[in-house]
């Protein structure tokens, strides 16, 4: 038991023919802030749903604060589900959706007063508990939403992407707001999205899925800086994949060597052999572009030829092309003099050091 | 969660089995040797063949279906000229003549058949088929209305305006255009309106005289004598050929919108 | 049957013409004369007074309606209503649960479903109230079932009693519940029973404190469509109900074609009227949703 707010142990569920989740195992520490990311259809939700006990796994076990939840129907867990739709009751006012929960656990009338208020209070809409749902704008029903799971104090909340018809400026607003909250409750959240930038903002842990399965889990830090596959590599986050081979390993550095470019010097990760093929990840933030060749004390430069450049407001951003053909997203933080930038067809050096580069486990 | 679902289904079933169990018993006792009693006894025709041999019975058929198809063609010319007029022109208190129209349609029928009768009576005109014709016609009208009016409501207005534009008159667009398009919600509704007025029993009980018995009346004078399977065997008829007009009605209007 | 309720599914693109007179005129016209003039005359009838031959005698008075107190009648009122109120209860009960299964049926068979629950419905109504006189009757299918299962010692009267009439009429009326009330429960949004589930609610909560405060319109609808054609029922009462077991319908045709009192028994049959287009205006305002902001329209 332990630590462990929830525990997914080699869970397996069919939608029909299709494997929705496929022997899944997960462990979320009591109070983390958990996001599970990927794409839709890769089981995420329907992970959400058996935690919630709208599902029943059809091989596998689920333990949610150490109690088998086997044959325990949603009403009787401890957990509580904030919908993607909000599902608030469309006949209660703001205060009947809240307290729900609570008469339905038979409360006292004077606790059920307090919770309420007080759940209110921390999403800010005191002053709307007498409103119906209808009359509150995206953003307000969604704080109702997480005021109604959390007033029950359960032992996790499970959120199903509830920033998602938010827009932008409401969604960064509520992620700051949704991550204070968890906070200062202190209450376990598994938390469902397929905005990668949001998982990596909000969370403690995430946890990156796709067709059923987990592809890795850890730290926003982990994920993006050495992501395992070039799948997570790609969901995290723009990057640049070479493929080539370990020409030769010290200590800390491997030299990979690659057709047609020079030779590239990748921070050495753990369990590879000289002689192996690997693909390594550059994120375009990591790179530099300069004009001349003159290293200035980076461990790798590439020549490259300007193929296309966006102006983003903030950053530059650069396709390049390389002597192997291959095409480079570089991005470039914009200082605001022009003569800084780089025009198309321009030939250019990208720079940078070996330990930006991470070599792929997989 | 299982649990109420298998409940839910049963409960279900039960209703259905509930509503079918009588047609299910008319049609299997009918062919019960038996005369009396609900013990099986034997498979057998012989009701079917004295219903044949029945010639008052016959005759009510006749009746019944000569009423039926006068009637079923004045509520279809009348039913599908309100439809078109209620839904592709516009008048004033239209909605007062919607609503006129439709109150045949829940008033029990105990009181028009009544309202008739007295009306009959008062303006002279014996009871007879034609009484009882002039009747069913009044009553199938919204029957036929509705259900063309619904039909025509999820045709496209701009398909007639095309033809127009093509140079037809307002009469040939609908004749050409609207008209074979709406033939099989018509046809559906037609047969719709037949089967209730061949089915029908209280309005035409008020407004039927003397020698002028349909068959809804005369099963009712067979059942005032008590039980019979013979009565078995007819209604068993009678409802299988109910349930074929009426598919064919629903078919006919499932071709009729998949061909739109 | 379900009338659509968007009065266009196309746009349409240019305003309706005015209507040529001889369209509707027919139709008008027929239904003028052979409905609502035989009404009329019903209403006027009901204030005079029965002649000695069973005619009429034109005076006016309001003789009948006070007749119609006399606990005699008033007895078949009152079990009239109650017979209306118990079928449009027993028929909620029923339809309910059928309804909600087919509206969570997957989408293909919600379709057979209904048509399934719709089809005896358009059958002849007196052949299929014949059958549940051969199934009640002392001698019976439901007694030999009985008895041959040994649950009875002897048969159960239940012919030619009230309660006979209650499941003719629950038989004959059970469709009306069901499909406003399908209505109702497909176009309720899921989520929200799934949301009451997780908020600790047991089955019965859900479904008394989100599904039916929810579906209310719905519920509405189909008992009106339930009570109103019940209160009027004739066939049900004079087959199951035998001589003894009058309801409205049977009074109305008692009194004209038996005792040949036309006024008295108009004056039944307006009151009979009155209650079904009190019933109508109360569906219709439920069907119009009040103007509260809610879903309006049952349909």
């Amino acid at each position: 038991m332990g630590l462990n707010s929830v525990e997914i142990r080699e869970v397996v569920k069919y939608h029909g023919t299709v494997l929705a989740v496929d022997h899944l195992s997960l462990e979320v520490r009591r109070g983390e802030f958990f996001s599970i990311l990927g794409p839709s259809g890769s089981g995420k939700t329907t992970t959400l749903r058996l935690l919630a006990g709208f599902e029943r796994p059809d091989q596998g076990e689920i333990l949610i604060e150490g109690r088998s939840m086997r044959e325990v129907p949603p009403n009787l867990r401890p957990v509580n589900l904030v919908f993607q739709s909000y599902a608030l009751f469309p006949h209660l006012t703001v205060f009947g959706n809240i307290a729900f929960g609570l008469e339905m656990r038979r409360i006292a009338r004077a606790e059920i007063q307090s919770r309420v208020h007080a759940a209110l209070g921390m999403v800010k809409l005191g002053s709307k508990h007498d409103r119906m749902p209808s009359q509150l704008s995206g953003g307000e029903q969604q704080r109702v939403a997480l005021a109604r799971a959390l007033v029950n104090r359960p032992a996790v909340v499970l959120l199903d992407e509830p920033l998602g018809a938010l827009d932008q400026q409401l969604r960064q607003e509520m992620q700051v707001e949704l991550k204070a909250i968890q906070e200062q409750v202190g209450i376990t959240f598994i938390y469902v999205t397929h905005h990668q930038e949001e998982a990596l903002t909000m969370s403690d842990r995430v946890a990156v899925m796709d067709h059923g399965r987990v592809l890795q889990i850890g730290s926003p830090q982990d994920i993006y800086e050495s992501p395992v596959s070039a799948f997570v590599a790609n969901f995290i986050g723009l990057s640049n994949l070479v493929e080539g081979r370990i020409a030769s390993m010290t200590d800390a550095r491997c030299t990979v060597s690659v057709p047609d470019l020079p030779t590239i010097l990748v921070r050495r990760p753990g369990g590879v052999v000289e002689g192996s093929q690997v693909t390594v990840v550059l994120r375009p933030e990591r790179l530099s572009l300069a004009r001349d060749v003159h290293r200035n004390g980076f461990d790798n430069t590439v020549p490259a030829r300007i193929d296309k450049t966006i102006y983003n407001g903030s950053e530059m951003h650069y396709l390049l092309r390389l002597s192997n053909s291959a095409l480079w997203k570089v991005r470039v933080p914009n200082s605001g003099a022009e003569q800084k930038r780089f025009l198309n067809g321009e030939a250019v050096f990208v720079r940078w050091n070996a330990d930006e580069g991470v070599i792929l486990s997989e | 969660m299982r649990g109420r679902r298998v409940w839910l289904l049963s409960v279900s079933l039960a209703d259905l089995l509930f509503l079918y169990l009588p047609i299910g018993v008319l049609i299997l006792f009918s062919f019960n040797a038996s005369r009396l009693s609900a013990t099986w006894q034997g498979f057998t025709f012989q009701w079917y063949r004295a219903l044949a041999a029945d010639e008052a019975l016959m005759a009510s058929l006749q009746n019944s279906l000569l009423v039926a198809s006068v009637s079923t063609m004045i509520a279809t010319v009348l039913g599908m000229s309100a439809a078109v007029s209620l839904e592709r022109f516009q008048f004033r208190r239209q909605q007062v003549v919607e609503g006129a129209m439709l109150l045949p349609l829940v008033m029990p029928e105990v009181m028009m058949g009544v309202a008739l009768m007295l009306f009959f009576v008062t303006i002279k005109l014996p009871l007879s088929l034609v009484t009882v014709t002039l009747g069913h016609a009044a009553f199938n009208l919204p029957v036929v209305m509705v259900m063309v009016r619904a039909r025509l409501r999820k045709l496209d207005p701009g398909l007639e305006e095309a033809a127009r534009d093509l140079g037809a008159t307002p009469w040939q667009a609908f004749q050409r255009v609207t008209l074979p398009l709406l033939m099989p919600a018509m046809i559906g509704a037609a047969l719709m309106a037949f089967t209730i007025s061949f089915d029908d029993f209280i309005v035409t009980f008020f407004t039927a005289g003397p020698g002028s018995t349909t068959l809804p009346l005369r099963v009712y004078s067979m059942v005032r004598s008590g039980v019979s399977p013979v009565i078995n065997a007819l209604s068993a008829m009678l409802v299988v050929m109910s349930m074929a007009l009426i598919g064919l009605s629903l078919l006919l209007q499932r071709t009729g919108s998949m061909k739109n | 049957m379900t009338p659509s309720d968007s009065s266009t599914d196309m746009p349409r693109r240019a305003p309706l013409p005015r209507l040529p007179g001889w369209l509707l005129m027919p139709s008008l016209a027929w239904l003028g004369i052979f409905f609502f003039i035989p009404l009329l005359l019903v209403l006027v009838i009901s204030f005079a007074a029965r002649g000695t031959y069973g005619g009429v005698e034109w005076t006016f008075s309001l003789a009948n309606y006070a007749t119609l107190l006399d606990p005699l009648y008033l007895t078949i009122f009152v079990r009239s209503l109650a017979l209306a109120l118990g079928t449009t209860a027993f028929c909620l009960l029923l339809g309910f649960p059928l309804a909600y299964y087919i509206a969570r049926a997957p989408l293909r068979w919600q379709g057979i479903w209904l048509l399934l629950v719709m089809i005896p419905f358009w059958t002849n109504f007196l052949v299929r109230t014949y059958a549940w006189m051969f199934i009640l009757r002392t001698e019976g299918l439901m007694n030999t079932v009985l008895m041959n299962l040994g649950l009875v010692a002897s048969p159960v009267e239940i012919l030619y009693t009230d309660g006979a009439i209650l499941i003719g009429l629950v038989y004959g009326y059970l469709p009306f519940m069901v499909l406003p009330l399908y209505a109702a429960l497909a176009r309720l949004d899921y989520s929200l029973v799934e949301a009451a589930w997780d908020l600790y609610a047991s089955a019965w909560n859900v479904f008394w404190r989100v599904i039916l405060p929810l579906t209310k319109p719905g519920v509405i609808a189909g008992c009106i469509l339930v009570f109103i054609p019940s209160l009027g029922a004739f066939i049900t009462p004079d087959l199951l109900g035998g001589a003894r077991t009058m309801m409205l319908g049977n009074l109305i045709q008692h009194e004209y074609l038996v005792v040949r009192d036309w006024p008295f028994g108009s004056a039944i049959s307006f009151v009979l009227m009155a209650l079904v287009l009190l019933g109508m205006m109360v569906y219709l305002e439920v069907d119009r949703g009040r103007g509260d902001g809610r879903r309006p329209s049952v349909w």
